[in-house]
């Protein structure tokens, strides 16, 4: 539009009348985009319940978290049960994470507060390298180069168990792990190190007892955030793990003990190799989204409560 | 040297020695796919279907899908992610609206992979009737790639001053103005290179497109969205797991981990320098 001279007070109107409401309607249309992330986590969740439902009536919630035969397609007698598939989930996990956090958080406090500037320019891109393998690279070299090695180590016919399937895992996740361990400690007011500095505290000293509890919740926030990632991994444990149908339980002494010497499958591998060839429909359709709804929950409950310890760690910190 | 700082020098040393296990992990891993894979690489390999039930020939048709199938995964979810963002930093405060949507992109981004891919299967390729497809991993990964482009469109929004914005209603600019005229021209650079990390990460999805539409393989390139598609991540699981001759194939597959390792990281190199050269260029 070509405009000289003043334009007539009655046309200056209209037009910002019109301004306002082309604003309105355009601030509409982002509210809607932004809502729709809300709406497609709602969808993905009602999707899920529609889609176990069938499979939860007719053979029922306690069959699947609680039973231990899973063979959905055997002619006598199916069996659904996913504990197996749950306690191996939940086991590689909580392993990959053993390894991982002291592995994370020790590399974050040589790499925070040890390591002088130029180093320490040098390694945080260099360890974020990690964070871009594909999983499927990852998986694939445990499967080639790890799962041979642990084999080797332990005397086994097979290498691909629990604890190549952890070790990948851990690997993966130590990205996550050293650069929200490294935040918290950046994070960590520098008056509080001098203070300890000034009681005569020497470095070390000063870490043990003055960062690190200053930054543990942050860095316990950043440790949920890897099991969530780690517990819904894929490729990685699929292709590592060795993928039977195994408790992931040992009896030493009598007692039940967890072990990683057993060939495990996940739930994740579980829905990926036999989502691609099962009967849209099925029972056996329906009972695989019952594990996805398995895991979507647990891993929406640990996000929530590492998004609620990371908010109370920087609320904590902007108290400060 | 007395004991505290003997303890210091100990404990400074593991924490060194667990560093310096991290660079070992990544050089291995390097080293590992490096030797075997470069072995396998020539022109060829890269342009040339598989032959003789794929123990044989090249991987290009992998290469194309992945190409297709990442970039219409960004044509859906980059529009979408960006208005979002938009919203969010634009026009949202700080309501109970606006923490349910950032819980949300949180969350989403939380979810399994292998959940989105069961997800796209049972709603778009069985409910919408649209079968396994290029389309439909496309749609299956938008979904999931949605909480990255949010994330990285807002740390573009962010960094333009809010002096621009000021300086542009006090001009007489209604909001949307302000947003088209002032703030999308220098946020839009910032944008971009968090739709090629996007990108990147999207080509090395295996999960999502496991279930949706990756084929094991096909003979020709595929047409339309309808069709199936080979994908280089998914060539790669097939070829190190699936393959009746495992031990044949084991140099394909270690080119094809190769390609893929040198395509996420070329991609994420140039969203590297072209961040720097955005930083570097910038007038404020």
């Amino acid at each position: 539009m070509k405009r000289t001279g003043i334009a007539p007070e009655s046309h200056l109107q209209a037009n910002t009348f019109r301004r306002k409401l082309i604003d309105q309607f355009i601030r509409f249309g982002f509210l809607c985009s932004g809502l729709l992330v809300t709406a497609i986590l709602l969808l993905i969740f009602g999707f899920l319940i529609s889609k176990s439902w069938p499979a939860l009536i007719e053979i029922g919630p306690m069959e699947f978290l609680t039973g231990q035969r899973w063979m959905p397609s055997s002619p006598r007698g199916a069996g659904y049960g996913a504990l197996p598939m749950i306690l191996s989930s939940i086991v590689v996990t909580v392993a990959a994470l053993i390894i991982a956090v002291p592995w994370g958080v020790g590399a974050a406090i040589f790499i925070n507060e040890i390591a002088p500037t130029k180093l320490k320019e040098l390694l945080k891109p260099f360890i974020e390298m990690l964070a871009i393998f594909p999983s499927v690279v990852l998986g694939f070299f445990g499967l080639v180069a790890l799962g041979p090695f642990i084999a080797n180590l332990f005397g086994l016919s097979s290498g691909l168990n629990g604890l190549t399937g952890a070790i990948v895992l851990a690997v993966m996740s130590l990205p996550t792990i050293v650069s929200i361990s490294e935040d918290a400690l950046n994070s960590v007011p520098n008056a509080y190190r001098e203070a300890s500095y000034g009681l005569g505290a020497n470095r070390w000293e000063t870490i043990a007892r003055v960062s690190l509890p200053s930054a543990s919740s942050g860095i316990i926030a950043g440790v949920m955030l890897g099991f969530g990632r780690a517990v819904g991994e894929t490729m990685a444990i699929l292709m590592a793990a060795g993928n039977a149908l195994n408790m992931p339980i040992t009896e030493i002494l009598g007692m039940p003990v967890p072990t990683l010497m057993k060939s495990v499958r996940t739930l994740t591998a579980n829905i990926a190799i036999e989502g691609s060839d099962v009967a849209w429909g099925s029972l056996h359709y329906h009972s695989l989204f019952v594990l996805a709804l398995i895991l979507f929950v647990i891993t929406f409950a640990v996000n929530l409560v590492a998004d609620i310890m990371h908010n109370r760690f920087h609320k904590l910190n902007r108290a400060r | 040297m007395n004991s505290r700082q003997l303890r210091q020098s100990l404990w400074f040393s593991i924490f060194g020695l667990l560093t310096l296990a991290v660079v070992a992990a990544i050089v291995v891993i390097f080293y590992r796919i490096g030797r075997d894979g470069l072995g396998v690489l020539s022109w060829e390999f890269l342009t040339k279907p598989p032959r003789r039930n794929m123990t044989e020939g090249g991987i290009m048709p992998a290469i194309v899908g992945t190409f297709y199938v990442s970039v219409l995964t960004l044509v859906i979810s980059v529009p979408v992610g960006m208005a979002g963002a938009i919203y969010l930093h634009e026009y949202a405060g700080q309501s109970w609206l606006v923490r349910v949507i950032k819980l949300s992109i949180r969350n989403l981004s939380g979810v399994p992979s292998i959940v989105y891919g069961l997800f796209g299967l049972g709603l778009f390729a069985a409910t919408f009737k649209l079968g396994t497809s290029l389309l439909t991993s496309a749609l299956t990964l938008a979904l999931m790639s949605l909480p990255w482009v949010i994330t990285a469109s807002e740390e573009a929004l962010k960094a333009v001053p809010n002096g621009f914005r000021e300086a542009s209603f006090g001009l007489g600019a209604t909001r949307w103005q302000t947003i088209s005229r002032v703030v999308l021209p220098n946020a839009v650079p910032g944008m971009a290179t968090g739709a090629i990390l996007a990108l990147a990460r999207a080509a090395g999805e295996t999960a999502p497109i496991l279930l949706t539409g990756a084929a094991f393989f096909l003979p020709r390139l595929p047409r339309s969205p309808g069709d199936r598609f080979m994908a280089l991540p998914y060539h790669l699981y097939i070829l190190a797991t699936q393959h009746t001759q495992i031990e044949t194939v084991r140099p394909l597959a270690y080119g094809t981990a190769l390609v893929l390792i040198a395509m996420v990281m070329l991609l994420n190199l140039v969203a590297i320098i072209w961040r720097y050269r955005i930083r570097k260029n910038r007038l404020w």
